[in-house]
């Protein structure tokens, strides 16, 4: 029975050694740690293609983490780890797309239908108070000689 | 009482009929029109290569290399390799990839062609005895491989999915890159006319 367990713990430990050990290493530097963190964020997984590295588990994503990693303890800037990968892999792996012309519809479309949508509205809510300020006429002599004695004896 | 004023939904109804409809119908319209696009966008889902992401190495060198040979083999691969074999195609494949067994038989028949151009490969993160097993098991239509163990050289080609190919033309810029397995109809439509444009 002792023998028994005592090959259950070892084969316990030993386990993790069997399977393949995509274990993120997080780097020493609080501060570079941070910084590279950050960056897993910002960094596409070409792979899934809807997750940043970060929150990816695929093999590809784990070594770009690595590589970020690599790039930024060895004094890199953001900036320069980011144009790294964008001069491999393009403009899709930035999570936040670069502005220009093929793009444009991604960045400004959104507020441009946001003014054309305001522009309506206060448009046609003008045009359907127009109408009504038309309506207010003042009173004919006929109805104010109606309304006095109205107002006069609390309509009484 | 005689002289009442108009009632102002009277006023509202009295406007042109037709004029109204079109400013009703506009916003209905635009968003018609951005459904329209977006369902389009998802229908190409469909469609095979519709996620395959555009090459930021098109018209680029090729990325400066050196690669150790797979095991069992004498010599590795290097940019240099490539560049001096004129118009070649350049194949990352892996044994633990299956599509890259799907596509395998198309290169060794194109290997055995007169007119084929330099095959080279590029061994993507393989353990050294599994590419050099697949590699007997299956044949190997490749002039010379290299062993990138550590998938840096793939990240420097922007490899994402193996199997990729390169299409390199006799400067040594890369020319196309083709995501996923290789068909016969990838091959002779678009691979094959492509180099022999390069060529001529």
């Amino acid at each position: 029975m002792r023998w028994v367990l005592a090959l259950a713990t070892v084969l316990l430990l030993v386990a993790p050694l069997a399977t393949r050990a995509a274990v993120d290493r997080p780097l020493d530097d609080r501060a570079l740690e941070a910084r590279a963190l950050k960056l897993h964020q910002e960094i596409r997984c070409l792979v899934c293609q809807g997750q940043s590295i970060a929150d990816s588990n695929a093999t590809l994503a784990f070594d770009l983490r690595a590589l970020v990693r690599e790039r930024v303890a060895a004094g890199d800037s953001d900036a320069t780890v980011l144009d790294f990968l964008h001069a491999r892999y393009g403009d899709f792996v930035l999570l936040e797309p670069p502005v220009k012309p093929a793009t444009y519809a991604l960045w400004f479309g959104p507020p441009v239908l946001l003014v054309i949508g305001g522009l309506a509205v206060f448009v046609v809510l003008r045009r359907t108070r127009r109408p009504n300020d038309a309506a207010l006429k003042p009173l004919s002599e006929a109805e104010r000689r109606a309304l006095e004695p109205l107002l006069r004896d609390d309509g009484r | 009482m005689s002289e009442q004023p108009e009632p102002i939904v009277a006023q509202e109804l009295a406007r042109p009929i037709a004029r109204r409809r079109l400013w009703f119908a506009l916003p209905i319209l635009v968003f018609v029109g951005i459904a329209a696009a977006l369902v389009f966008g998802l229908g190409r889902q469909g469609d095979e290569h519709a996620r395959d992401l555009p090459s930021a190495l098109i018209d680029k060198p090729l990325p400066a290399f050196t690669l150790p040979p797979v095991e069992g083999y004498e010599v590795g691969l290097s940019d240099a390799d490539i560049k001096a074999a004129g118009v070649s195609i350049l194949n990352v494949f892996a044994s633990w990839c299956g599509p890259c067994q799907v596509e395998h038989p198309i290169w060794m028949a194109y290997a055995k062609q007169s007119d084929a151009v330099p095959l080279f490969g590029l061994n993507s993160k393989d353990q050294p005895e599994n590419a050099a097993n697949w590699l007997k098991k299956l044949g190997d239509p490749y002039k010379l491989i290299g062993a990138d163990r550590d998938g840096r050289v793939s990240i420097d080609f922007g490899v994402y999915g193996v199997p990729e190919t390169f299409v390199i033309d006799a400067t040594g810029r890369i020319v196309l890159k083709h995501i996923g397995v290789m068909t016969r109809k990838d091959l002779d439509q678009t691979i094959l006319p492509l180099i022999a444009r390069l060529k001529g």
